[in-house]
C-alpha cells in the first residue's frame, strides 16, 4: 500500500508542477489517515461501545429488572447512554494529532481548514456513531424495547449522533490545547446535545406509540444540516485559537 | 456619518472609554436605583392582589426583570465576542468577560426565584416546566463559557475562545428554547401554568416595566463599572494608567 504522503503528491503534481485538484485530495487523504490511523488502536474505537454496553447494563441494576418499567425508560436511557459513550470519545478527536504536531501541518495546508475537520469529524462519526447506532438495538432487546422501534431506534441514533460528532468537535477544537480539558469538554457540549437527545428520544417514543416518528427523524435531519452548515467553520477557529495559544 | 465611526473608533481605545465611561456611569447608576426603588415600592406595595395567587405574585417583579436580563446579557456578550474577533477591540473582550458572572448570577436569581414562586402556585419547588429548563440549560452555559475562559494560561487564547463558545451558544440559544418547548407540549400536559393567567390590567405590568427597564440600568452601570477596573487590570503598565493611579496616591 503506498504511503499517505505519495498519494497527496500524485495529486499535487499537475503538468505544469502547480498543486491540482486540492482540494478534494486533501480531504480524501484526511479521511484515509484517519480511518487507518484509528483501525489501528482498535481499543480505541472499542471502548466507547464497551462503554455504552455497560452504561445500559447499570440501569436494571440501579433502577429494577421489571421489563415494563424498562419498556417505558428504555428510549430516553438508550439515547442518554449512547450521548455519553459519543461524548466520551470526543476528546481523543485531534488529541493525538495535537500532541505529534499534525494539526499543525493542517492548519498550514492551503486547503480550508474547515473541510479538513470535517473529514476528521466524518470519521469520528463513522467509528464512534455509526457502530453505536448499530448496536442500540440489541441493547434494546436487553432493555424490553417494543418491537418496531428497533428501526427507528438505530436510524435516530445514526442521524443524531453525526450532529452530535459535529458539535462535540467544536468542543474537543476548544479544549484540545488545555491538559485538562476533558471535564471542561462535557460542561461546554453536553447543554448544545440537548436538541439532539429531546427529538432523538422522541423519534422512538413517536415510533412505540405508532405516530408521526417521521417527523422528529426530520428535525434530527435539519438539526443536522444546520450543523453540518456551521459547525465546520467554528470548528476551524476554535483549532486556531488552540494551536496558536 | 462620519462622527459615528469616530465616536466607534474611539470606544475600541481602552484610554477613551476609561474616560467617557465614567461620565456616563452616573447617569445609568442614578437611573437605576431610583427606577428599582420605585419599581419595587409600586410593585410590592401599591399594585392590586392577582385574584388567584393573591401575594405571592409580586415575586414577578424579580423574576421577569432577572429572566429578561439572563438572555440578554448572553447575547450582548456574544455580541462583544464578535467585535472582539472581527475588529480585535480589546474593550469588547474585557466587556464580555465582566458580563459572564452577572449573566450567570441573574440566571441563577431567575431559577431561584422561579422555584420559590413554584411553592405557593404548583406546591412544589421544582417542576420540568419548559421555561425553567431552559432557564436551566442557560445557567450551564454561562457556566462553561466562564469555566472556558478561565482554563487557558494565555489570556488572549481564553478570550477567544469564550468568544467563539459565546457565539455558538447564541445560535443554539433559540434551537434549545424551541425544543424544549416542544418535548414539554409533547411530555407533560399543562396542568398547572403561569401563562393561562388574563392579561395583567396597568396597575401591574406598570410597576414591571420599570423593575426591567431599572435592572437594563443596573446592568450598564454594572458592566462599565467592571469593565473600567478591568481596563486599569490589563493595561496596568500603561502611562496614562500609571498617571492616575499616581494621582490618587
Amino acid at each position: 500500500m503506498p504511503s499517505i504522503d505519495t498519494r497527496m503528491s500524485e495529486g499535487r503534481q499537475g503538468s505544469d508542477g502547480e498543486p491540482r485538484g486540492g482540494l478534494l485530495v486533501a480531504v480524501w487523504a484526511t479521511l484515509k489517515r484517519d480511518l487507518t490511523l484509528l483501525m489501528r488502536r482498535r481499543s480505541e474505537v472499542l471502548n466507547p461501545l464497551v462503554f455504552f454496553a455497560l452504561v445500559i447494563t447499570l440501569f436494571p441494576i440501579g433502577i429494577s429488572p421489571d421489563p415494563e418499567l424498562l419498556a417505558t425508560i428504555a428510549p430516553g436511557l438508550l439515547w442518554v447512554a449512547a450521548l455519553l459513550a459519543a461524548l466520551l470519545s470526543l476528546d481523543s478527536l485531534f488529541r493525538s494529532d495535537y500532541e505529534d504536531g499534525s494539526l499543525e501541518q493542517l492548519l498550514l495546508t492551503p486547503q480550508p481548514l474547515a473541510m479538513l475537520g470535517l473529514a476528521k469529524v466524518a470519521v469520528h462519526w463513522l467509528l464512534t456513531g455509526l457502530p453505536l447506532a448499530l448496536m442500540a438495538p440489541l441493547l434494546g432487546i436487553m432493555l424490553a424495547l417494543p418491537s418496531g422501534s428497533y428501526l427507528t431506534l438505530a436510524f435516530s441514533l445514526a442521524l443524531g449522533t453525526a450532529s452530535l460528532s459535529l458539535i462535540g468537535a467544536i468542543g474537543a477544537a476548544l479544549t484540545v490545547g488545555l491538559s485538562r480539558g476533558g471535564v471542561l469538554l462535557s460542561l461546554l457540549v453536553l447543554p448544545l446535545y440537548i436538541p439532539v437527545l429531546i427529538f432523538g428520544a422522541g423519534a422512538v417514543q413517536a415510533a412505540i406509540m405508532g405516530d408521526g416518528a417521521a417527523a422528529h427523524l426530520a428535525i434530527l435531519g435539519a438539526l443536522l444540516a444546520l450543523s453540518l452548515m456551521l459547525a465546520p467553520w467554528a470548528i476551524a477557529a476554535s483549532l486556531r485559537i488552540s494551536i496558536n495559544g | 456619518m462620519g462622527k459615528i465611526w469616530s465616536f466607534i473608533h474611539k470606544l475600541g481605545s481602552p484610554k477613551w472609554f476609561y474616560g467617557i465611561s465614567a461620565r456616563l456611569m452616573p447617569w445609568f447608576w442614578t437611573a437605576a436605583v431610583v427606577l428599582i426603588l420605585a419599581g419595587s415600592v409600586w410593585g410590592l406595595a401599591f399594585a392590586p392582589q392577582d385574584y388567584q395567587q393573591g401575594n405571592s405574585f409580586r415575586i414577578i417583579y424579580v423574576h421577569v426583570p432577572a429572566a429578561f436580563l439572563a438572555q440578554s446579557i448572553f447575547v450582548s456578550m456574544a455580541v462583544a465576542g464578535l467585535i472582539f474577533m472581527v475588529w480585535k477591540i480589546k474593550v469588547a473582550d474585557m466587556a464580555a468577560a465582566m458580563m459572564a458572572p452577572l449573566g450567570a448570577a441573574m440566571t441563577f436569581i431567575a431559577l431561584f426565584s422561579g422555584a420559590v414562586w413554584g411553592v405557593p402556585t404548583w406546591g412544589t419547588w421544582w417542576m420540568w416546566d419548559a421555561r425553567l429548563t431552559s432557564m436551566l440549560i442557560l445557567l450551564f452555559l454561562y457556566l462553561g463559557v466562564i469555566a472556558l475562559r478561565g482554563a487557558f494560561s494565555s489570556r488572549d487564547s481564553g478570550s477567544r475562545a469564550a468568544s467563539v463558545l459565546a457565539m455558538v451558544g447564541v445560535i443554539n440559544i433559540p434551537i434549545i428554547k424551541y425544543s424544549v418547548d416542544w418535548w414539554y407540549t409533547l411530555h407533560q400536559p399543562a396542568t398547572f401554568s403561569v401563562t393561562s393567567r388574563p392579561a395583567m390590567p396597568m396597575e401591574m405590568w406598570a410597576p414591571l416595566l420599570i423593575m426591567v427597564l431599572g435592572f437594563y440600568c443596573f446592568f450598564i452601570a454594572v458592566t462599565l463599572m467592571r469593565t473600567r477596573s478591568e481596563i486599569l487590570r490589563r493595561e496596568s503598565n500603561k502611562r496614562w494608567v500609571r498617571e492616575i493611579a499616581g494621582e490618587q496616591g
